[in-house]
């Protein structure tokens, strides 16, 4: 086998060192009724060239080569070549946890970058070097608020992803946290802010909000903070569109920030693997789960970085400790490091203009079902042929259109959710609006 | 390290001087010892109610986290703010300016269960 | 000495904000074929940033350079032995990045129509059916994105199964040598966590297991192998205990490296166990993720796996969310997909028999590694062990050197440090994990290192004490950073960099260029 670098010859000598006659010999403490006496029922082994026949023949069973408008959640976006150049280096792929800091210190000082960056991004003091994805991210900013407030009680906005919406009650339930939800205003698409004052009481721990919410319109957060602190809550602010902060004020109202990276040079993938961010503010620091990375000296008073603040964490405060959470995204996070840095201050900005742009002009071609702010992307109103119609009609096209809403939201009745970013071509839009309003 | 003959010690390694109504609460110069460098102590407001026996805070070095143990009940008047910024005070003098909080007493505070300071150098003694 | 290492001149690079300058980019973009948009007239001004405060500028090859500079700081498999164990740092083949990358299927949108993603769902129904038969159980989910959060799937599964059946029981069991992970996950299961003591063997104790059990236990988290690396083998006997309170047996799968091929958790009385797909399937750790930690179950817990499952219809295959009795979702969409991708491309390269064989190297080279230093090194538990042995730094420690000091010197040597002061049952512990990766001539540079050391402890304890020697720093002042942590940069903290220009490490040995 071309992974397992040993002849017949060397095993034999190493068996006899160990002074065995036999593999078999090195199995014995498994006792012998509960050892699995037949080959797995797996075929061999076989070549790098037929493994590779095998997903291209996966890969195109997929869509290949179609004009998409999805995103909730998940959005094309370019990723310049140069980001696969580097997590492609054996030295950041095939490394571990930066526990040894004399031989991690490329990926504990690019796990600094990334987290001032975040900080930079999201207006908060401190972030961590990431979570799973978004949708995980936001039960641990909840986790974090129950703790520092100790009150139980959690608002959800409607108008954030229905899947977080889902990951977050089933990581409360067993916790015997109480999860409701706030509505949104049936005009604007943004929070019904009456809604969430009459919901909110003395025994909420936080609100939780996204922007762009769900159906991309842009809320107003400072409104929802105050409400919020006015009854002792803290503020989560979710996003699933980070180019959305290239033009965005950043949630300076916030407590804790809970977020997506996977617009930045990160694969759909068929929904992961992603990066998830949790950042908040100094005070709350010691609350935050997973790993940090901090500046320091070694002891020649070289600039060293080494992880800190590890007394948060499972490994050693074990049932205490704020997460159970160990392996992150490391890799992925790395991508958006590199992400960040090649389109900088200017070049996030643009792609944001570029991206609002896009959309806008879909946007004045369909009826948009909020009046609210949006960024990339909107709820668009069938009025004629339901959209599942609409959307089997453009396949034909090569085009995969907006994504229906009536099963998690039947009160918008014939919609559908509809973006466009830097990728979406004029000509695409031009065709799904024809169909569309056909 | 001198222990002193006016304090009392636990087997959690706290030491608590008391004077008139107030009690002052540390950890000894032996758990400092143990514990290494301090970087973080995680102290109680004023104004919690502390119990016997019952952890109110904890120490942590860079790999380790320790609860302490309160060795006598009463309400905190006062935390060692230094401490939340230098909390390295607690290696360097943990018997006298670095202590910990201050306690009002509930009334007739009971001491029996606790050792003095030839007991207390004793027990570490047999202890390590 | 027999240093497997030289020096080697490494490049000093400054954060990338300290190389940032205004106008620079490393990026262009197509012009828009749509009107610009003004963001203050769509957005409304009070909501719109100007430039994103503090963000580089730089261009696209600094940005290679930057990631190159900072790469060749790191170690990594592909420079040699990672023995870290539990952590099973083992090859990462290049043809699953290669396939992970293909169109179809990195740019695959999880809400694109299932007839559009049949091939994508077909990973996912062969990497389930694959990893069930490794495993001896029933059914699973590939959902979670890590082993943790497959722990924490794993016990809200177990709650949902109790909490039917009237009672979601009170404690779980973990045993003194678990992961951390296991007592931090079942706390937030909402759980009592009972510790469980080993026994003199640093086994599961039959008998303070049946003392602990009792109707109010939910559950039992075990790791087989243990963290000592060695097979439990009373663990059907302690299966029967719990199965006859009606408690059930959560098995840590981080240690199923050992068993792939020769023993199956279902066939020895587990119900539930998380697989590491980024441990024993070999797809890349990258410096701490992502990873994928697919839970398998006994029939009994199926009806409670998360929803979305996949089910044939056909010859197709369909997401259904119809299971009533589901937990919910762990993480939005399918879990971490490109892993899936690796890890099964990873299991149809070695098929069957090489999966087996790959364990038995992986055994054969712990084994050999605990015969050839048991003269060296205390041996805390002197059994047969199976992926990993765990030896205690008694002996060095007499002389005032522990574990991580021996560590640190193994890098002077070339070689990643072992695990330290893990599992916590051994005082001083060196837990060596080699993995089926590493060649004969690979693990005798390491064992003959190892044996240097050990007579440096003997001879000159002070060059170990003061280890690393050879590498960029060395002893990193961590008390300082957890005292006054400084975990982002800015500019008024920052302090301009000691040497800016081509500064070699380690220059006495070196030509130090102009």
């Amino acid at each position: 086998m071309r992974y397992l670098p040993k002849s017949d010859a060397e095993r034999r000598e190493m068996l006899g060192a160990c002074g065995l006659a036999s593999a078999d010999e090195l199995f014995e403490q498994v006792p012998p009724d509960l050892r699995l006496n037949r080959p797995l029922a797996l075929a061999p082994g076989i070549s790098e060239y037929e493994i590779a026949d095998y997903f291209k023949m996966l890969a195109q069973k997929n869509a290949n080569g179609y004009a998409s408008f999805l995103g909730a959640g998940v959005y094309n976006h370019y990723r310049p070549v140069v980001v696969d150049t580097i997590v492609s280096r054996g030295e950041f792929l095939t490394s571990y946890t930066p526990y040894q800091s004399e031989i991690s210190q490329g990926t504990l000082q690019a796990i600094f970058e990334f987290q001032t960056m975040i900080c930079q991004l999201t207006g908060m003091d401190v972030a961590n070097a990431s979570m799973y994805d978004g949708s995980t991210a936001v039960p641990e900013a909840a986790m974090m608020a129950v703790r520092i407030t100790r009150k139980h009680r959690i608002l959800v906005a409607r108008s954030m992803h229905p899947e977080y919406r889902e990951v977050l009650r089933t990581y409360a339930r067993d916790q015997s946290l109480p999860v409701e939800e706030f509505g949104y205003d049936a005009e604007s698409g943004q929070i019904e802010l009456a809604d969430l004052e009459r919901k909110l009481d003395d025994q909420t721990a936080c609100v939780i909000l996204q922007s762009p919410n769900f159906f991309g319109v842009v809320e107003d957060t400072g409104a929802v903070a105050d409400l919020a602190r006015a009854k002792g809550a803290l503020t989560v602010y979710t996003f699933a569109e980070a180019v959305s902060l290239g033009i965005l004020e950043p949630p300076r109202d916030a407590d804790i920030v809970a977020g997506e990276l996977q617009s930045f040079a990160i694969p759909p993938s068929y929904g992961g693997p992603f990066a998830g961010i949790l950042a908040t503010r100094e005070k709350y620091m010691r609350q935050l789960p997973g790993r940090l990375v901090g500046e320091t000296t070694d002891v020649n008073g070289h600039r060293a970085f080494c992880l800190t603040l590890a007394t948060r964490e499972q490994h050693i405060r074990r049932e205490k400790a704020t997460s159970n959470i160990c392996t992150n995204q490391a890799l992925v996070a790395l991508m958006a490091t590199v992400f960040m840095e090649l389109y900088g201050k200017q070049g996030l900005r643009e792609l944001a203009i570029q991206n609002l742009s896009k959309a806008h002009y879909l946007g004045a071609k369909l009826e948009r079902r909020f009046s609210g702010p949006y960024f990339n992307e909107f709820v668009a109103q069938g009025n004629g042929a339901p959209v599942a119609d609409v959307n089997r009609k453009l396949l034909e096209r090569k085009i995969i259109g907006g994504l229906p809403l009536r099963e998690w939201y039947p009160e918008l009745g014939n919609a559908a959710l509809v973006c466009a970013t830097e990728m979406t071509k004029r000509a695409d839009m031009d065709t799904l609006a024809e169909v569309f309003e056909a | 390290m001198n222990y002193p003959e006016d304090y009392r010690y636990t087997k959690q390694h706290e030491w608590v001087h008391v004077a008139g109504s107030t009690a002052t609460v540390g950890i000894t110069d032996h758990a400092q010892q143990e514990l290494g460098d301090i970087v973080y102590v995680d102290l109680p407001k004023p104004g919690t109610k502390v119990e016997k026996g019952k952890s109110f805070g904890s120490v942590e070095s860079v790999k380790a986290v320790s609860d302490i143990y309160a060795p006598i009940s009463g309400e905190v008047l006062e935390m060692n703010e230094g401490l939340a910024t230098a909390p390295e005070k607690l290696n360097e003098d943990p018997h006298k300016s670095a202590w910990l909080i201050k306690l009002k007493l509930d009334g007739n505070a009971d001491f029996s269960h606790l050792l003095s300071a030839a007991d207390y150098q004793m027990y570490i003694g047999t202890e390590s | 000495m027999t240093q497997n290492a030289r020096q080697h001149l490494t490049r000093n690079e400054e954060l990338i904000f300290e190389r940032s300058s205004p106008g620079k980019n490393g990026y262009q973009l197509p012009e828009l074929d749509v009107p610009e948009i003004d963001p203050a007239r769509a957005l409304g001004e009070e909501r719109v940033r100007g430039g994103i405060e503090g963000f580089p500028e730089v261009s696209e090859v600094e940005v290679i350079r930057h990631f190159t500079r900072l790469s060749t700081w790191n170690y990594a498999i592909d420079l040699g032995l990672y023995p870290l164990g539990s952590c099973t740092m083992k090859y990462n083949p290049r043809i699953n990045e290669a396939v992970a990358r293909y169109d179809g299927l990195a740019w695959a949108h999880p809400y694109q129509p299932q007839e559009l993603s049949q091939g994508a769902m077909e990973v996912i129904a062969r990497l389930e059916d694959a990893l069930c038969e490794i495993s001896g159980l029933d059914a699973i989910t590939l959902q979670p994105a890590a082993g943790a959060h497959g722990e924490l799937t794993g016990i809200l599964l177990v709650r949902a199964f109790h909490q039917a059946r009237g009672n979601p029981r009170k404690h779980i069991l973990v045993p003194d040598s678990a992961h951390g992970t296991n007592p931090a996950t079942a706390g937030i299961a909402g759980y009592e966590v009972r510790n469980l003591k080993s026994n003199d063997q640093g086994m599961i104790d039959l008998e303070e297991l049946a003392h602990a059990v009792n109707e109010d236990t939910a559950a039992l988290m075990v790791t087989n192998p243990n963290t000592l690396g060695v097979f439990e083998e009373n663990i059907a006997k302690a299966a029967d205990i719990l199965h006859a309170k009606g408690a059930m047996v959560y098995m840590d799968g981080a240690n199923m490296n050992a068993l792939v091929g020769i023993a199956r958790p279902g066939d020895f009385g587990v119900d539930v166990m998380h697989i590491n797909l980024h441990k024993t399937f070999s797809t890349p750790h990258g410096g701490g993720g992502p990873g994928g930690g697919p839970v398998a179950v006994r029939s009994h817990l199926a009806p409670y796996l998360p929803i979305p499952r996949l089910r044939r219809a056909g010859d197709k295959l369909e997401w259904s969310s119809d299971f009533p009795e589901s937990i919910g979702r762990v993480r939005a969409f399918y879990g971490n997909f490109g892993v899936l991708v690796r890890a099964l491309a990873y299991i149809l390269a070695h098929g069957g028999p090489d999966l087996r064989n790959a364990t038995v190297d992986a055994v054969l080279n712990a084994n050999y590694i605990r015969h050839r230093l048991r003269p060296y090194f205390d041996l805390p538990y002197d059994r047969p062990n199976m992926h990993e042995v765990v030896f205690s730094d008694a002996r060095q420690a007499a002389k005032g050197v522990r574990t991580g000091e021996i560590a640190k010197r193994l890098i002077d040597y070339g070689y990643h440090p072992y695990t330290v002061s893990f599992p916590l049952i051994v005082h001083g512990a060196l837990m060596i994990e080699p993995t089926e990766t590493e060649s004969k001539l690979e693990l005798d540079g390491f064992i003959d290192a190892m044996i240097a050391i050990a007579h440096e402890v003997e001879n000159e304890p002070q060059t170990v004490l003061k280890a690393p020697h050879r590498t960029r720093v060395s002893r990193v002042d961590e008390v300082t950073a957890a005292r006054r942590p400084v975990v982002r940069w800015t500019p008024e903290a920052n302090i301009a960099p000691q040497t800016t220009a081509a500064d070699l490490v380690g220059a006495a040995n070196v030509q130090r260029p102009e």
